[in-house]
């Protein structure tokens, strides 16, 4: 085993460690709890090393690198398909990122500790593996993986309504990968029935009446997942349940699972069916954005007004995937590293620093509290993850939502002007919630009687500088990522979606 | 015919069916001779492990033994592929025996252990069987040693009640399957499967064909349970002893299931029919589709209201019977493939889950929801293993009942040219979706919430904790590398 980390067969390892780290928290002796977070973060942090060591080392370039390809399933043709392209990777290091930022906003977790990291890491390794699979069957396979430790992690260590919620998104999720395994059978069988390689399948030319049922079975069974509206109910109970480190894995990565599926198998595999239900998905995704940006305005729960923002910053992301418009869907791809990096971090804030230490997520409780004196740091990371998620430039979240601003033009006007509409209700519910949260009344004086709130950890420290200082690199120098996406999208696994575009852009 | 036969021939065919039937009689002996003084525990501990000896004799001699053969034309057939399948059945047993071995439920050790393996051997009998007469005795063979088994637990009404009702509904079904059999031969004038091939084949439009495939579907409908001769199993799997209702669950399926597509895709050759969507034809294909989809339905809603885990576990063993009658209706290599995965695995996990119910019976006293509240806590071990056997059944990855599921599926969606039985999938799917819920409302009780403070840690024997963990690995590495298995199938299908 070369072990360099120049190596690009190493990224597979991302996937091995992290189901590995889970096998070593569960050896860790009862009673330990210490040692089973410097283990869990210790697997996180090799999990980032490894994707910014072959982030940096690899030249970008069209084509799919390929990691591990050997048969798994003779009978069927599934193949154990590890690889990657750009957007793999601007993914796998958004999963590193949320995966360390989850355990260092997790270090206070003294229930149940090692089966709170197992799941946890489980889940990394699922994510991972969802973006390095090539093979249809397995990144199926990765992508169920995930469903049940999400359960878990927010019925036992939740709160507000946390069986109800934990219950919710594993049904929603599991009738979304339903739908997305009728779609993959039935694509396996009209293309032959003999492969699950998604480069093959890709080139395979589906018949058009097929492609017209099939892409939106598996297009929605995907974006349930990425909370497209009108199926992304699941998505504030969940988010609002769940506890800290999973609402931020559950914005930051799980949500970008379905969007990551959409397009690399509902898009590639039936580019024509995009084209005949490109405006539906359009509508949706608009209307996602207004609709949950409008609902954040009025919420009273802290956690609900960025649980509906998720629903609002991901239709950014549907609808970049609609425009079939070569700067949308690059801006698409940003968004979900974006939103991903920002919504990671309002979640720690609400989550961590405010509701574990004041018990109350309650915007009318929050006012009197003048959590701004109280709380300094949190108050200032939260201004900072609220500018930086009303798209303010110098953020990533400007790149990426002007990009798909400019696709959504391009393709469709009217809504991109709807969906200018709900970022202008985006800076709304933002400056409401740092208003409410943190600078509530200015004349009442620090609530006399309360205990001192404990000071912020320095974990927690840490994990806001990693996911500041994220948004802030993509922000200012966007071309970090873009360098990895724009190849990706050129290379041969978008031909066929490349072929229905009009005007070429490419 | 009867000159012909040699019976040195049998009986190397028949060597490890022998095998089982001596240790039978040899734990039989033993208890009533040497141990009637001993405790109780070290009676069923000894005559447990003697079976257990004699399982794995007959599962070697399996391995050991190559060729194939065929004793009377179609009464007592052996191929590879019918060895491999009584290795199945030999591997279902095995841990039930081992379950049986913690239970306190009778006095009788020896007769219980015995006539777990008189049912087994009658479940491998039928393996063998490619005669409608030898699937009939092997049938009631099978059958009567498990009415008596689900009817050990003497001071319990339940188990008298359920075996009551399992011996009169198994009654009237093997009347049914033997009415149909006797119009089959009418029809054809053999009893072998091959040779009433051809001859259904010419009948294939002759209404008294259709009643005789109502008769045979009663008959092993009723031993796999499938709607609508499904009425005994939520009874049978509450009131029986548990380690009777984990063979019936099992081993008894493997039997039932590979005789069942035996009949179907061989003895009825040339009646198929069709149930692809808007191009029906009346066939078996059709009748074991509707029972399919009707299981398959009915199993997993029922399911969902339950509140003891062991009927829990009978009406998903209906909706699993439901995903394995799809494999059938595929009617090609394929799908025979699908079937003996699918239906390995799932009696590897229902085994699992059983051998977990028993333990927490013991400790609990029963088998509600709320008695396995806290599991991870007070068993951790064991509750891992009921997450692993659940979520397999409700087929999540990397478990074997994923791939399980997967493959049945595949199978369904390739057999029939334009996805003409995509319907049966796309049911299945959804239905399986359903599963999920009440499966995680099992471990939502084991991991979730928290055992109230004066409940104490189980204790449990090692021998339970190996049980259930050996089947939890095997689930694990069988859901990982299916290939294992379905190599083996594929080598001995030729």
């Amino acid at each position: 085993m070369n072990m360099d980390p120049s190596e690009p067969n190493l990224l597979a390892w991302t996937i091995y460690l992290s189901f590995l780290g889970a096998l070593g928290v569960m050896c860790v002796p009862r009673g330990k709890a210490r040692a089973a977070r410097i283990v869990a973060l210790g697997t996180a942090l090799a999990g980032l090393g490894i994707g910014l060591g072959v982030a940096v080392d690899w030249s970008p370039a069209p084509e799919l690198v390929p990691l591990v390809n050997v048969e798994w399933v003779q009978a069927l043709g599934i193949r154990f398909h590890l690889g990657f392209d750009g957007i793999s990777l601007t993914l796998v290091l958004l999963t590193g990122i949320a995966a360390v930022a989850g355990v260092l906003f997790s270090w206070n977790i003294e229930h149940r500790t090692k089966e709170f990291f197992a799941f946890f890491l489980v889940l990394i390794g699922a994510v991972y593996g969802v973006f390095l699979s090539f093979d249809l069957f397995l990144l199926f396979v990765f992508y169920e993986i995930a469903i049940i430790p999400k359960y878990f992690l927010i019925a036992i260590w939740g709160s507000t309504r946390k069986e109800y919620g934990a219950m919710k998104l594993a049904l929603y999720s599991l009738v979304g990968s339903g739908m997305v395994l009728i779609g993959m059978i039935a694509a396996w069988a009209v293309a032959g029935g003999q492969t699950f390689d998604l480069v093959s399948l890709g080139q395979h030319p589906f018949p058009v009446a097929f492609q017209k049922w099939a892409f939106p079975l598996v297009f929605v069974g995907f974006a349930i997942l990425a909370g497209l509206w009108p199926f992304h109910t699941w998505a504030p109970t969940g988010h609002v349940a769940a506890p800290t480190a999973a609402s931020m894995l559950l914005a930051g990565v799980i949500m970008k699972l379905g969007a990551y599926g959409c397009l690399r198998v509902a898009m590639v595999l039936f580019p024509q069916g995009l084209l005949l239900w490109q405006h539906e998905v359009a509508l949706l995704a608009v209307i996602g954005i207004v609709y949950g940006a409008s609902v954040a305005l009025v919420q009273k729960d802290f956690k609900f007004v960025i649980g509906y923002s998720s629903v609002s910053h991901m239709g950014f992301v549907l609808l970049g995937l609609a425009t079939l418009d070569a700067v949308g869907l690059t801006g698409a791809v940003l968004q979900m590293f974006s939103h991903g990096v920002i919504a990671g971090l309002l979640f720690a804030v609400v989550g961590r620093m405010v509701y574990d230490r004041t018990h109350t997520r309650d915007f009318a409780d929050l006012e009197g509290m003048r959590l701004d004196k109280m709380l300094p740091f949190a108050a200032v990371t939260f201004v900072i993850a609220g500018v930086a998620s009303m798209g303010l430039p110098g953020f990533s979240g400007f790149v990426a939502e002007l990009q798909v601003l400019i696709g959504a033009w391009n393709a469709f006007p009217t809504l991109a002007v709807i969906a200018g509409v709900g970022i202008l209700v985006g800076v709304a519910y933002t400056l409401r919630a740092v208003h409410h949260a943190f600078f509530g009344d200015a004349d009442a004086a620090p609530p006399a009687e309360s205990m001192p709130l404990p000071p912020i950890s320095v974990p927690e420290r840490m994990g806001a500088a990693l996911l500041i200082l994220a948004t802030l690199a993509v922000g200012l120098y966007p071309r970090l990522l873009l360098d990895f996406i724009d190849p990706a999208l050129r290379g041969p696994m978008f031909d066929g979606l490349r072929a229905v575009m009009k005007g070429g852009t490419w | 015919m009867v000159s012909e036969l040699s019976y040195l021939e049998i009986l190397r065919l028949a060597l490890p069916e022998t095998a089982l039937v001596i240790t039978a009689l040899v734990v039989l002996a033993s208890d009533l001779l040497a141990l009637r003084k001993d405790s109780l525990s070290v009676r069923l501990g000894f005559c447990a492990s003697l079976a257990v000896l004699g399982c794995v004799a007959a599962g070697v001699l399996l391995v050991m033994a190559s060729g194939a053969g065929d004793v009377g034309g179609g009464m007592f057939v052996v191929t590879p592929l019918i060895r491999l399948v009584k290795l199945g059945v030999l591997a279902m047993a095995v841990p039930a025996l081992l379950v049986s071995a913690q239970g306190r439920f009778t006095t009788h050790a020896g007769e219980y252990v015995a006539l777990i393996l008189f049912a087994v051997v009658g479940m491998m009998f039928l393996v063998s069987a490619e005669d409608l007469l030898m699937v009939f005795v092997a049938l009631e063979m099978t059958s009567l040693s498990l009415y008596v088994l689900t009817a050990f637990h003497k001071r319990e009404v339940g188990s008298a009640e359920a075996a009551l009702k399992y011996f009169l509904f198994g009654g009237m079904s093997a009347a049914l399957a033997l009415f149909g059999f006797s119009l089959l031969y009418g029809l054809t004038g053999s009893t072998n499967l091959n040779e009433m091939a051809q001859g259904v084949g010419v009948h294939a439009s002759d209404p008294l064909l259709v009643v005789a495939l109502i008769g045979v579907l009663a008959g092993l409908g009723f031993k796999v349970a499938v709607v609508p001769f499904h009425l005994w199993a939520p009874d049978v799997y509450q009131g029986a002893p548990t380690p009777s209702a984990a063979l019936i669950a099992t081993g008894s399926k493997v039997a039932s299931f590979f005789i069942l597509a035996k009949l179907m895709m061989v003895g009825l050759a040339g009646s198929e029919g069709s149930a692809a969507w808007g191009r029906y034809g009346s066939g078996w294909v059709l009748a074991l589709a509707i029972a399919a989809a009707a299981s398959m339905i009915l199993g997993n809603l029922a399911a969902l209201a339950q509140s003891s885990v062991k009927r829990l576990l009978a009406y998903s063993a209906i909706a699993h019977a439901g995903y394995v009658s799809l494999a059938i209706l595929s009617n090609d290599s394929a799908g025979l493939t699908a079937l003996l995965y699918y239906v390995f695995v799932y009696g590897l996990a229902t085994m699992g889950a059983f051998a977990v119910v028993s333990v927490v019976e013991q400790q609990t006293g029963g088998d509600r929801l709320e008695d396995f509240t806290g599991l991870a806590r007070r068993a951790p071990v064991l509750a891992l293993g009921l997450l692993v056997f659940l979520l397999s059944l409700a087929g999540i990855p990397p478990l074997a009942g994923f791939f399980g599921k997967f493959y049945v599926f595949a199978a369904a969606a390739g057999a029939e040219a334009g996805l003409g039985l995509f319907w049966l999938v796309i049911l299945g799917i959804a239905m399986s979706v359903v599963s999920l819920y009440y499966y995680l409302m099992v471990l939502k009780r084991a991991y979730v919430q928290e055992p109230g403070e004066e409940v104490a840690k189980f204790r449990v024997n090692g021998v339970a904790t190996a049980t259930v963990a050996i089947l939890a690995l095997a689930v694990v590495i069988l859901g990982c590398f299916p290939d294992w298995i379905l190599h083996r199938i594929a080598t001995a299908l030729g």
